[in-house]
């Protein structure tokens, strides 16, 4: 059975995930202020923000749009017509008291991705607002509110229970990252919040007809604690069932500093929503004139590209697919190849640079790395200034300062040297030294080649030029 | 004070502005024992009357030029307090102008005070309000009638010629009736709901009070307009409705209900709506009988989503950004104190059934099924306007009554609004106006059209007016 490898102690965990999605428009889902991160706290607030009386929300049609990109691309049906709905729960960092959000007729419904052979089915996405942000932690005895947040506009993308392990959940969440960024509906930003997720998790036995209590864990916000999380919550339950206990239905936070989930409210003390449709908005209808306009503009999916790499640039398959498995690396990669060997920079990108990455736990657009200046590198190592080793240390330097690649090879003195008649003398001198191993060399031993390489890499901290001095050596030995 | 007169005299700059706002600011004054404001401005109206009258003739054809006028108090009024007659919002001035009264003060009006209402136009009486209840200038012990009851009290007792008001369930045209005037709700999308502090967003619709009908049509040409602001705006042609006052109303098919009688509407109210028939047919209308059996059931309907409505839209008053607020030591508590203390019995009550009726496992049986009663009601509308072109009906069951009726019995107050509900749950406009006296006291009816037919509405009304003199009779 294919579903064994998920099995966990005999029991199948069943895994739903709910992915929020901050959409990269100009202005916020139903007012005029900006949707903008990292500004000045409650700056960018008006009045239909902060929930004044006698205040009305106008919907965002740029946040539609983006709504239809992700349902075309997901193979989904697009609503004929969505409405909005309430959702009715008070909460300081909720101005209004209620959510505006979509329940019954939702922007987008029944789309599907696949996961390496597998399928996820998207139960539907849906439009709604986000909340304002409380802060408990900046004053002893006060919390304090951040409502450039609130109003901002989200798609809620909502799986059906087709994912069986941690790792299937975390191949989900990094294809939904890939579907957004490439749509270019959001900037996935996780540590920013421009992403994150909760997810449902119930075990069952593999045999059961219905599936497990489920217990939500909410805000999950990197693919790591997404694994550690889910991981966490089934040992969790197999644990309860195992020892002859229930799994409680509840919200749980993920703690990610003592690795474990924590109960949060129980389903005794669930929220009643009371949804309703606001009656501010009317039902909006998307016509087909729309769909198709959005459908002209859907910009390149990771399939397409990958293809059009290997065609445009000789790459194989697998380097391609690296490339483009996420959006910031593919772009990235464009612009470095416009000065830059294309095959020499995708080696480059998925070995150190990609090494550099998961080492550091960050994104590539929060490094100090650009594009242009590591097509600058390439050029270096393509045009023999500096060799691969050099261009390691040149690489860690960049990724530690920024700075210019040109400026840290000229100011460590690390160009390569090209020079033959400076590298005959060092050439000599060796050769000079080691009398013994010269006369092994001549006498059959070849495998020493390497040792005179060697000696002339320490004599020139490996600056000197690898073709060079074997060329040199190989005439004089 | 008629509207018409006046506005004649000031373009003929036999009064100016100045004298018309220090006239009615010293009725408001002298008669502060009817407690129909909640603020006046006296120095802001004052200078802007000066300033009106110094560049008079940028303002003599403006629709409203020169006129002073009284607001509810549920219009956002920039730098003005607002209050929503309630102890929730009783210091709160608002950073942003309501589209009604910003429409107003383009049109060149005078906005000398705010008037008292319902808390959150929640009752039938005006006795709801935070700062008291309003008096009916026909007696010291009579409701004006509700929400709007401030306004209508302002315009019946001559403090000014107009105010707007809003009617979510017959919150001017109940009061209206009770205080001899004329008063109009529009279809509901005409006017701006943008800084109209919300109650019932689906039936919310402003409108405007005057003695007549001409009044009426001269403050909606102002207060009407497209708002971008407001996703329920209609986008229409602009209706001149003044002008449209001078055109013929054409012989018109009449509806009016079968079994009328058998409502629980008072004889005097009965016999005053059976005169008008006979006026109406001297004018050479038909009248064509309708099967409204359903009728009772918009109040039941009304009664929850109206509050389902409102519990979800008075949540934002929770004392954490603006309003009152009470000392608390933690957040539950905060909440919990500020809406004990902010909000009144009415509203309270309202709020509570509004979260009943949408709560899980009830939000079928009563909201799902009052929405289904409503669209019952929408579509019983669009078959009556296939075979009439309005329908007419007595605006209330009872004259304006004594104060403290309310708490004795709250489903008589309910039942109150019978007549006027079904406009507003089928989103129609509907115009009341006086049409007989009994006790000495005002008697109104109404007439309720198809959607966007205001025009006709008020022109029926101008003409029912030319011929009779019921509006002219004041307390």
């Amino acid at each position: 059975m294919a579903q064994d490898k998920t099995l966990v102690n005999g029991w199948q965990p069943v895994i739903g995930l709910e992915v929020h999605v901050q959409l990269t428009t100009n202005t916020k889902l139903f007012s005029p202020s900006r949707n903008q991160f990292g500004e000045e706290a409650n700056t960018l607030v008006d009045l239909i923000d902060l929930g004044l009386p006698g205040v009305l929300p106008v919907l965002n049609e740029g946040a539609i749009k983006q709504g239809i990109k992700f349902g075309l691309a997901t193979n989904a049906e697009i609503a004929e017509t969505m409405v909005f709905d309430r959702k009715n729960y008070f909460y300081p960092d909720l101005p209004k008291g209620y959510q505006i959000t979509q329940l019954h007729y939702p922007i987008v419904k029944n789309g599907r991705v696949g996961i390496e052979g597998k399928e996820v089915r998207i139960h539907q996405a849906h439009l709604e607002e986000d909340a304002g942000k409380s802060m408990h932690d900046i004053y002893d005895d006060e919390s304090v509110i951040d409502l450039n947040r609130s109003g901002v506009p989200l798609l809620e993308i909502v799986s059906e229970p087709d994912i069986r392990s941690a790792e299937e959940a975390v191949k989900y969440l990094k294809k939904i990252h890939q579907i957004v960024t490439y749509l270019d509906i959001s900037d996935g930003n996780m540590s920013q919040g421009s992403l994150r997720c909760d997810a449902n998790v119930s075990i069952m036995r593999p045999d059961d007809k219905e599936y497990g209590t489920r217990a939500e864990i909410k805000n999950i916000n990197s693919f790591r604690f997404v694994e550690r999380a889910i991981n966490y919550e089934i040992k969790r339950q197999i644990k309860i069932l195992e020892s002859g206990g229930t799994v409680e239905q509840e919200t749980r936070l993920y703690d990610a500093i003592k690795d474990e989930t924590r109960s949060m409210r129980t389903k005794e003390f669930a929220n009643d929503y009371r949804y309703f449709p606001c009656p501010d908005l009317v039902p909006f209808a998307i016509s087909d004139e729309l769909k198709k306009e959005v459908q002209a503009n859907m910009g390149e999916l990771p399939e397409q590209k990958q293809v059009r790499l290997v065609e445009t640039y000789g790459l194989s398959e697998y380097d391609a697919g690296v490339i483009c498995a996420d959006k910031l690396t593919a772009d990235f990669y464009e612009v470095v190849v416009k000065d830059a060997s294309p095959k020499l920079a995708a080696k480059w990108i998925i070995g150190d640079l990609n090494a550099l990455i998961n080492k550091n736990d960050v994104n590539l657009s929060d490094s100090k790395i650009t594009a242009e200046n590591f097509s600058k590198l390439i050029q270096k190592i393509s045009d023999n200034t500096i060799s691969g080793k050099i261009a390691k240390e040149v690489l860690e330097e960049i990724w530690e300062s920024g700075e210019d690649v040109a400026k840290v090879i000229e100011g460590k003195g690390l160009q390569q040297i090209s020079d033959e008649g400076e590298l005959e003398i060092i050439v000599d001198q060796i050769i000079k030294d080691n009398p013994s191993q010269v006369a092994a060399y001549k006498s059959g031993k070849d495998k020493l080649f390497g040792f005179f390489v060697g000696q002339a890499m320490k004599a020139t901290q490996g600056k000197a030029n690898p073709g060079l001095i074997n060329q040199i050596l190989k005439s004089k030995l | 004070m008629n509207f018409k007169d006046i506005r004649e005299r000031f373009r003929n700059k036999e009064i100016s502005a100045k004298e018309l706002t220090k006239d009615s600011l010293d009725k408001a004054h002298k008669y502060s024992n009817l407690n129909a404001f909640i603020s006046t401005f006296d120095e802001d109206a004052l200078k802007k009357a000066e300033y009106i009258d110094n560049n008079f003739n940028d303002y003599k054809d403006l629709a409203l030029g020169g006129i002073p006028i009284a607001h509810k108090d549920i219009f956002c009024t920039k730098g003005k307090r607002t209050t929503c007659a309630s102890k929730m919002l009783e210091n709160f001035t608002p950073p942003y102008e309501s589209t009604v009264t910003s429409n107003c003060h383009q049109a060149g009006s005078i906005m000398i005070g705010k008037t008292n209402m319902d808390e959150f136009a929640m009752g039938s009486s005006n006795e709801t309000s935070f700062f008291g209840p309003v008096i009916n200038p026909w007696g010291e012990s009579l409701v004006p009638g509700g929400s709007s009851g401030g306004s209508a009290a302002s315009v019946a007792a001559d403090i000014t010629s107009l105010a707007t008001g809003t009617d979510t369930g017959g919150s001017i045209r109940q009061p209206a009736a009770l205080c001899g005037i004329t008063g109009l709700k529009p279809t509901y999308g005409l006017v701006s709901r943008w800084g109209m502090i919300a109650f019932c967003s689906s039936m919310d619709q402003a409108g405007p009070f005057a003695r007549d009908a001409f009044g009426c049509a001269a403050l909606l040409d102002a207060m009407a307009s497209y708002d971008a602001k407001d996703s329920t705006s209609a986008q229409r042609d602009k209706v001149k409705y003044e002008d449209a006052l001078r055109g013929d109303v054409g012989n018109l098919k009449i509806g009016i209900l079968r079994d009328i009688d058998q409502l629980g509407i008072s004889e005097e109210i009965l016999k005053a709506y059976e005169n008008s028939k006979t006026v109406l047919e001297k004018q050479g209308h038909s009248f064509v009988e309708l099967d409204f059996s359903e009728l009772s059931s918009g109040i039941c309907s009304y009664y929850v989503i109206a509050p389902a409505e409102c519990s979800s839209n008075l949540a934002r008053f929770d004392g954490v950004k603006y309003g009152h607020r009470s000392d608390s030591s933690n957040i539950s508590e905060l909440y919990l104190q500020t809406r004990s203390e902010g909000f009144g019995e009415e509203v309270r009550k309202r709020i509570l059934i509004g979260t009943y009726v949408l709560s899980a496992g009830f939000y079928d049986a009563y909201y799902r099924k009052a929405q289904k009663v409503r669209r019952m009601m929408k579509s019983k509308f669009d078959e009556f306007f296939k075979s009439v072109d309005l329908v007419f009906l007595p605006t209330t069951l009872d004259q304006a009554f004594e104060m403290n009726r309310t708490s004795s019995d709250p489903n008589r107050m309910y039942k109150e609004d019978l007549l006027t509900i079904p406009a507003n749950l089928a989103g129609l406009p509907a115009i009341s106006f006086p049409n007989g006296l009994a006790n000495e006291l005002p008697i109104g009816a109404q007439f309720v059209g198809n959607y966007f037919s205001e025009d006709l509405l008020l022109n029926i009304t101008h003409k029912l007016q030319e011929v009779t003199d019921w509006h002219k009779i004041k307390p």
